[in-house]
C-alpha cells in the first residue's frame, strides 16, 4: 500500500459526519435553533405577545367593566372574570397569526432561513412541524404569563384556568396552522397579513362572544360567529372557568378546532414543501 | 474525523443520464450526461442561464429532476435526498446565512440539523472560522460583515458536516483577489484530502486552477467535456493573436486578416486570431498594413474555448 502514496492521497476515502435524524428529533433541532434566535430577540417579542394582551385586560376589564353594572349576562360575577377567558384566547390567537403569518413568509423569502435548513436532512415536513411546535410554544409561554398576571387582578374564578390556559393554546395552534399554509403560499410583500388580520381575525374576535355574549348579536350575524375558531375556543375556556357548558356542545367545539388543526397541518406541510422544493 | 479508514471507494460520486429539470413550460436543463468519480473537482462552465445552478440544485437534493437518471453517492435523490444531504455540503449562488445570529452560532446551528453534538459543533465552528479568516468576527453578527466575509461564512458553513462532496455555486464571485487565492488554496486542500469538489464559475482562471475536468453548458445542454488542457487543445489553437482597434472600427480589418488565422473572432473592440503561431502571424499582418492600436500575443485559455463554444465571454 505504501507504494502508491501520491495516488493515496488523493483517494483516501471521507466520510462525512452528518447523519439522518429522527422526525421528532428533527423538529426539535429546528426548535433549539428557534431557540438560539429567540434568546438573542426575546424582549422586543414578549411586548407583543405577553404585555399586550395584558394591558387590554386592565383597560377593558377593570376601566369599562366598572361601568358594566350586574349587566343581566354576568350573573354574579365581575366584568373582568367575564372577559379574563376571552381575552386570554383572543389575545393567543393574535399572536398565533401573527407568529404564522410574516415571520414565516420571511423564512421563504427575506430571511431565507428554509431555505437554507432543507438543504440539510432536515424536510420541508419536519421545518414545517418544527415551526409550529415553536409557536405553541411561544404561545404556551404567552399563556402562563397572562394567566398569572390576570390572577393578581383577580380575574379568575377557580382553578379552571388550568384548563383554560392549554385550551387557549389549542385554540391558537388551531388557526395558525392553516396561517402558517396561508404564509406559504403568500408571493406578495406581505400586506396579505395586514388584511388577514383586518378582515378575518378581527371580525372574528368581535363575532365571538368576547367582550358580550353572542345572543346580543342580530341573528344574521351568527353564521359567522359558527365559523369563528375564536367562538370555539372562548366557549371551551369560558366553560371550564365559569361553566354552564353540557358536554355535547363542548364536544362539538373541540372538534371544530381539531378539525382546523388538522386541515391546516396538511395544507401546510404540503405548501411547505411545494414552496422549498421546486 | 474519520477521513483515515482504508478502503478506496471508485465509483462514481455523481452520475447523470438524460438528466432534465423543467419549470413549467421552460427547460433549463434538457437532457445532460455526466459522471464524477470520488476526489475529483468538476467544474460547470456556462453563460448565465445556461442551467449550472439548476444542475447543482439538483445535485444537492433541494430540486427534483424532471427527467432523466441522478445518482449522488449511489443513491437516488428522489428517494433518499436527507440521506444525500447528510454527506454533501452546499454552497448556493446566493448567500442564505442567518443575518441576526453571529458568525459563530451560524456555523454551529447549523451543524446541528445533521445530527452533530453541541460539543462537536463547538469545536468545528473554531475550525472553520480558523479555515475562513473568519476568527476574530467569531462573535459578531453577520449582517455587518463584508460580502467576501459572508461568502467565506457560506463556505464554511457547507463544510459543517465534513461533507464527501462540496458543491460550490460560483464560490468566488464578489471575492477579492487575495481571497480568491485564499479560497483556491483551502479548496486545494480539501481535494488533497479526498472531498470530491463540483462548482460553478465565470472565471475561466479559477476552473483551471481548481478543475480536473469540466463540462462547458449552453442552453441546457453540455457542449464539450474535458480536462481544462484537453479543451483548449481540442477547441482552440495552441496561441492568439489580439489586435486591438477603436471600438466599432474593428470589422473593417476582418477581410484582410481572414485568411492568415485557422479562426478569427470579432468582439466589440478586438480581433483574435486563432493561431499555431501568433508571432508570424503579427509579422504577417503588419506586412499586410494592417495598424492596430496595439496587439498582444498571448496562448490559448478557457476563454477562448469558451468563446468558440457559445459565442459569450465567460463574464458577462
Ligand atoms: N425557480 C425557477 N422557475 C423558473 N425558471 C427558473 C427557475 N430557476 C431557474 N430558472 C430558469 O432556468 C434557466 C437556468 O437557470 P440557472 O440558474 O440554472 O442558470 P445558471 O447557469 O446558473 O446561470 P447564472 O450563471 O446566471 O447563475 C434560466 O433561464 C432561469 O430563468
Ligand atoms: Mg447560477
Amino acid at each position: 500500500m505504501a507504494t502508491d502514496t501520491p495516488r493515496q492521497t488523493l483517494t483516501t476515502p471521507v466520510r462525512a459526519t452528518g447523519s439522518v435524524v429522527g422526525p421528532w428529533r428533527a423538529m426539535a433541532l429546528r426548535m433549539e435553533v428557534l431557540w438560539s434566535w429567540y434568546r438573542r430577540y426575546w424582549r422586543a417579542n414578549l411586548y407583543s405577545s405577553g404585555l399586550q394582551p395584558l394591558l387590554f385586560l386592565g383597560a377593558m376589564g377593570l376601566g369599562l367593566g366598572s361601568q358594566v353594572k350586574d349587566g343581566s349576562f354576568l350573573g354574579g360575577i365581575t366584568y373582568l372574570q367575564y372577559i379574563a377567558p376571552s381575552l386570554l384566547v383572543s389575545g393567543i390567537v393574535a399572536t398565533a397569526v401573527n407568529e404564522a403569518g410574516h415571520p414565516v413568509l420571511s423564512g421563504f423569502k427575506w430571511k431565507q432561513d428554509y431555505v437554507a435548513v432543507v438543504a440539510t436532512p432536515i424536510t420541508p415536513q419536519q421545518l414545517y412541524g418544527a415551526q409550529l411546535l415553536w409557536i405553541v410554544l411561544r404561545l404556551s409561554i404567552s399563556a402562563v404569563i397572562y394567566g398569572l398576571a390576570a390572577a393578581l387582578f383577580g380575574a379568575w374564578t377557580g382553578p379552571g384556568v388550568l384548563l383554560a390556559l392549554p385550551l387557549a393554546v389549542f385554540t391558537g395552534a388551531a388557526c395558525a396552522a392553516p396561517v402558517m399554509a396561508f404564509a406559504a403560499v403568500t408571493r406578495g410583500e406581505g400586506h396579505a397579513f395586514v388584511a388577514l388580520n383586518r378582515f378575518v381575525v378581527l371580525p372574528m374576535t368581535l363575532f365571538a362572544g368576547t367582550f358580550f355574549p353572542v345572543d346580543r348579536l342580530p341573528g344574521p350575524c351568527l353564521p359567522l360567529v359558527w365559523i369563528s375558531p375564536i367562538w370555539h375556543g372562548n366557549e371551551l375556556v369560558r366553560a371550564v372557568t365559569l361553566g354552564g357548558l353540557s358536554p355535547l356542545p363542548a364536544l362539538g367545539h373541540a372538534l371544530f378546532l381539531v378539525a382546523m388543526l388538522v386541515t391546516g397541518m396538511l395544507a401546510g406541510r404540503r405548501s411547505f414543501y411545494r414552496r422549498l422544493v421546486i | 474525523m474519520s477521513r483515515t479508514e482504508a478502503g478506496f471507494d471508485d465509483t462514481a460520486v455523481v452520475s447523470a443520464r438524460g438528466l432534465k429539470k423543467r419549470f413549467d413550460s421552460f427547460e433549463a436543463v434538457r437532457g445532460i450526461d455526466f459522471e464524477v468519480a470520488r476526489g475529483e473537482a468538476f467544474g460547470l462552465l456556462g453563460p448565465n442561464g445556461a442551467g449550472k445552478s439548476s444542475t447543482m440544485r439538483m445535485i444537492a437534493c433541494t430540486s427534483p429532476r424532471t427527467g432523466g437518471t441522478l445518482r449522488v453517492l449511489g443513491m437516488d435523490p428522489q428517494t433518499h435526498g436527507p440521506a444525500i444531504r447528510a454527506r454533501i455540503g452546499t454552497v448556493p449562488q446566493t448567500d442564505n446565512l442567518d443575518m441576526e445570529l453571529t458568525v459563530r452560532q451560524n456555523l454551529q446551528t447549523y451543524g446541528r440539523y445533521f445530527g452533530l453534538s453541541r460539543a462537536h459543533v463547538r469545536d468545528k465552528a473554531v475550525e472553520l472560522m480558523e479555515f475562513a479568516r473568519l476568527s476574530d468576527r467569531a462573535d459578531d453578527e453577520v449582517q455587518p460583515l463584508s460580502g467576501g466575509m459572508k461568502r467565506r461564512l457560506a463556505i464554511a458553513r457547507g463544510l459543517v458536516n465534513d461533507p464527501e462532496v462540496l458543491l460550490l455555486d460560483e464560490p468566488t464571485t464578489g471575492l477579492d483577489p487575495q481571497a480568491r487565492h485564499l479560497l483556491w488554496e483551502r479548496l486545494f486542500r480539501l481535494k488533497q484530502s479526498g472531498v470530491t469538489l463540483i462548482l460553478t464559475t465565470h472565471y475561466m482562471d479559477e476552473a483551471e486552477q481548481l478543475c480536473d475536468r469540466l463540462v462547458v453548458m449552453d442552453g441546457g445542454l453540455i457542449v464539450a467535456e474535458g480536462s481544462p488542457a484537453g479543451l483548449i487543445e481540442q477547441y482552440s489553437t495552441r496561441e492568439v493573436l489580439e489586435l486591438r482597434f477603436h471600438p466599432g472600427t474593428q470589422t473593417r480589418y476582418v477581410s484582410a486578416v481572414e485568411d492568415l488565422a485557422e479562426r478569427v473572432e470579432v468582439l466589440p473592440d478586438r480581433l483574435l486570431l486563432y493561431t499555431k503561431n501568433a508571432d508570424a502571424t503579427a509579422a504577417r499582418v503588419s506586412e499586410r498594413d494592417v495598424r492596430p492600436l496595439s496587439s498582444l500575443v498571448r496562448r490559448s485559455t478557457l476563454e477562448d474555448v469558451f468563446l468558440r463554444l457559445t459565442g459569450r465571454t465567460l463574464v458577462d
